[in-house]
């Protein structure tokens, strides 16, 4: 797995499918490359949408159509063909192995470091599990917990068929289909994601990744997620896997909608880990994500995220604070390596009275990589005393790599209180030599800085991922200091 | 226990130890005294493996091992401690993180599993209490913010955590005010054993008061020009270093 050239990448999506003979039908399970009206319409009749959801993909289309593809990001990287692209195909039928011993050992070796348990390695490595029945049943004790609060927790494409009312009330309501060129190309081809709603006044009972872990494999390439926090609710939601996710895909564009309605709260907390690339910088995920939250009055949302994957990053998880008293907080560890590129922070819109922000952003760099922070605190008009604060930190290891900020401040309130402050500091030799006179060794010693820089933000991830999280850093990390 | 002999080692091409012969035995003190520029510090860097310079010439054997051709950590996995002159933050990483972190490491190279929390927990209250060090100190960032005494008490507290065979001192004793002079010092007399052994590096004589040194030896120009017992450190602290130049 060394190498996975783009070569390797196009090659793949060309013979998709055929290779396993699993599906009879070809023509109704995969669509030829390119995109047009008739493919979008064509999704969605696969997926049997009503008319209503239809005509929303296609006024994304036509939007799409005249959008060019931003070229702002401090990223460089070759523009995707979209005519060259496949956009629907059920779910890949992986090969099923029949034991570890057929799993990659680089692949294994990796969960052993993630300290991933050995059912869940045959799990994610796609290998036959005996103990199916029992996941299966766990799945469904989770399913009759959440049934019984009048929680909604499944795939947005059943969301769409079940709860119609509240998918069209809410879908593209926080992300319009007009928004950016990615979140366009996303609402009128999506293939699935996840579709939440916790009603009023309810906490929901667990953090709702055990289930989403345990229910669902990969993600699709165009995934769509949709979380509405009733009145007074509470969710804590877990995106993404710490589990290195070998993607065939080069092109993700995600969108994800946060509706947080008075006195509500949301905590989503995202590990990314895609495939970033080879160590000379081939192949590798495009990232190109565009997250964002609504909050009412009083409502409180904090974005969490880990990012280590991808050749390209391209995310920016942003609160609209519409409601007086909202609440919205960024905290961010954006990890990049050999020839890894990221560009990613947030936007923090202040529109209602006493809004308050809070961003924390640590950006990692080493190998040829470059990471940038890009941030707006923008203060409405009649957002009085609205308060932010910002602090921005790079660590760098090595000579060859770049950390940058971009922070964006519009002020339209004189009662405005913001406050922003930036470090960068390099991993210096005489850390490196006081950790190795203790008897740590450099790889290690790298692994306990880089955590104690990360860590105010490792603090505010739920327990289990924030240990995974960890030790993702060190991998990620791994062999950057030669 | 050590034995140094013949130690040449330079930095961009300036040579700063030459020739350096020294043997230091187990259940020993010895006392590296010379005036500024003397190479007291960057001695006490070559024998941890400092990449910072370059051994020319010599050899450094700890109990029989090689050390020369060795990594830092390994030096420390075989029993070698130095406690830095000017030790640096590590921001975040508390000093029990750091400890604990440092212990099951030296452990992994004996092959060892990791130190079970209650033994770690234990260790970390008895060995805090010899150097007088409050709990809330366990949890600050490494050296981050700390004063110059509490620096030094730090190292010190990190000896008595990994237990040595050999801690090389190296100015322990500046930025200290009597009180924690006088806990540090009683601290390493109490951690010293027949079984190790302990090089301190000073300029003055104020710490040799509270740890007696078996041998003293002053360093000047890269070389040791004259040894003796503890009552050489007397007559240096009298006489000053001018004619140790003379002996050189």
């Amino acid at each position: 797995m060394s190498k996975y050239t783009e070569d390797d990448l196009r090659e793949e999506l060309k013979t998709k499918e055929y290779e396993y003979g699993f599906y009879t039908d070809i023509e109704s399970e995969t669509f030829e490359k390119g995109l047009n009206e008739e493919v979008v319409r064509a999704i969605s009749k696969k997926k049997n949408e009503p008319q209503w959801m239809t005509d929303w993909r296609l006024e994304a289309f036509r939007v799409w159509k005249q959008m060019e593809e931003p070229d702002w990001a401090n990223v460089n990287y070759q523009k995707p063909n979209f005519q060259e692209i496949a956009y629907y195909s059920a779910p890949k039928p992986k090969k099923k192995l029949d034991s570890l011993d057929e799993v990659d050992p680089d692949l294994l070796e990796t969960f052993k470091k993630l300290g991933i348990s050995l059912e869940e390695q045959k799990r994610l490595a796609n290998v036959a599990v005996d103990i199916v029945i029992d996941s299966v049943s766990v799945a469904t004790t989770f399913k009759k917990t959440l049934g019984e609060k009048g929680i909604i927790f499944m795939p947005i494409s059943e969301a769409i068929q079940e709860h119609p009312e509240l998918v069209r009330k809410y879908l593209g309501s926080v992300v319009p289909t007009t928004d950016n060129f990615y979140a366009a190309l996303n609402s009128a081809v999506f293939s699935d994601g996840s579709f939440c709603y916790i009603p009023k006044g309810v906490r929901c009972p667990m953090e709702l990744s055990t289930y989403f872990r345990i229910n669902e494999g990969g993600t699709g390439q165009f995934e769509r997620t949709l979380v509405v926090a009733d009145k007074g609710s509470y969710v804590s939601y877990l995106e993404g896997c710490t589990a290195p996710a070998r993607d065939e895909n080069q092109l993700h564009a995600a969108v994800v909608e946060l509706i947080a309605l008075d006195d509500s709260e949301i905590k989503y907390s995202t590990v990314q880990n895609w495939y970033p690339g080879d160590a000379e910088g081939n192949g590798g995920v495009f990232n190109f994500v565009t997250k964002r939250a609504l909050c009412e009055t009083n409502a409180k949302v904090s974005w969490t995220q880990v990012e280590t994957g991808s050749a390209i990053t391209w995310k920016y998880p942003s609160c609209i604070l519409k409601g007086n008293n909202s609440v919205g907080e960024f905290y961010s560890i954006a990890v990049t390596n050999n020839y890894q590129q990221a560009d990613t922070g947030t936007k923090m819109i202040h529109l209602g009275k006493n809004t308050k922000s809070t961003i924390i952003s640590k950006g990692i760099s080493a190998g040829k990589s470059q990471n940038s922070y890009r941030g707006l605190v923008h203060i409405g008009a009649r957002a009085e005393n609205a308060r932010n604060f910002s602090q921005c930190d790079s660590l760098l290891m090595g000579n060859e790599c770049g950390a940058h900020t971009f922070p964006y401040i519009e002020v339209k309130n004189s009662s405005a209180q913001i406050e922003h402050e930036a470090t960068t500091s390099k991993i210096g030799e005489e850390q490196l030599f006081y950790c190795n006179q203790r008897g740590i060794d450099t790889e290690k010693a790298i692994a306990l800085i880089v955590n104690g820089f990360s860590k105010e933000v490792l603090n505010k991830l739920p327990m289990e991922f924030a240990v995974e999280a960890q030790k993702l850093l060190e991998i990620s990390l791994e062999g950057s200091v030669g | 226990m050590l034995k140094i002999e013949n130690l040449h080692a330079s930095v961009e091409d300036k040579a700063i130890l030459k020739g350096i012969n020294l043997e230091v035995k187990a259940g020993e003190v010895h006392a590296i005294m010379g005036p500024n520029g003397a190479g007291k510090s960057t001695m006490a860097s070559v024998i941890a493996g400092s990449e910072s310079y370059e051994m020319t010439e010599g050899t450094i054997e700890l109990e029989g091992v090689d050390l020369t051709e060795l990594a830092p950590e390994e030096r420390a996995h075989q029993g070698v401690f130095l406690s830095f002159q000017y030790p640096v933050e590590i921001p975040g990483v508390s000093v029990t993180n750091f400890i604990k972190t440092a212990i099951n490491e030296n452990r992994k190279a004996k092959g060892l599993e990791d130190m079970p929390a209650k033994d770690l927990l234990k260790k970390i209250r008895e060995k805090s209490a010899l150097l007088e060090i409050d709990r809330k100190f366990l949890s600050r960032s490494l050296n981050e913010g700390f004063s110059g005494g509490e620096k030094k008490r730090n190292e010190i507290f990190q000896m008595a955590m990994l237990a040595p065979k050999l801690a090389i001192l190296d100015e322990t004793d500046s930025g200290l005010d009597i009180d924690a002079l006088r806990i540090v010092a009683s601290g390493v007399n109490k951690l010293k054993s027949k079984d190790n052994a302990v090089i301190i590096i000073t300029h003055y004589q104020r710490l040799l008061e509270h740890i007696k040194p078996d041998f003293v030896h002053v360093l000047y120009d890269g070389k040791i020009v004259k040894s003796g017992d503890a009552s050489l450190a007397l007559e240096l602290e009298e006489k000053g270093y001018d004619w140790i130049k003379e002996l050189a």
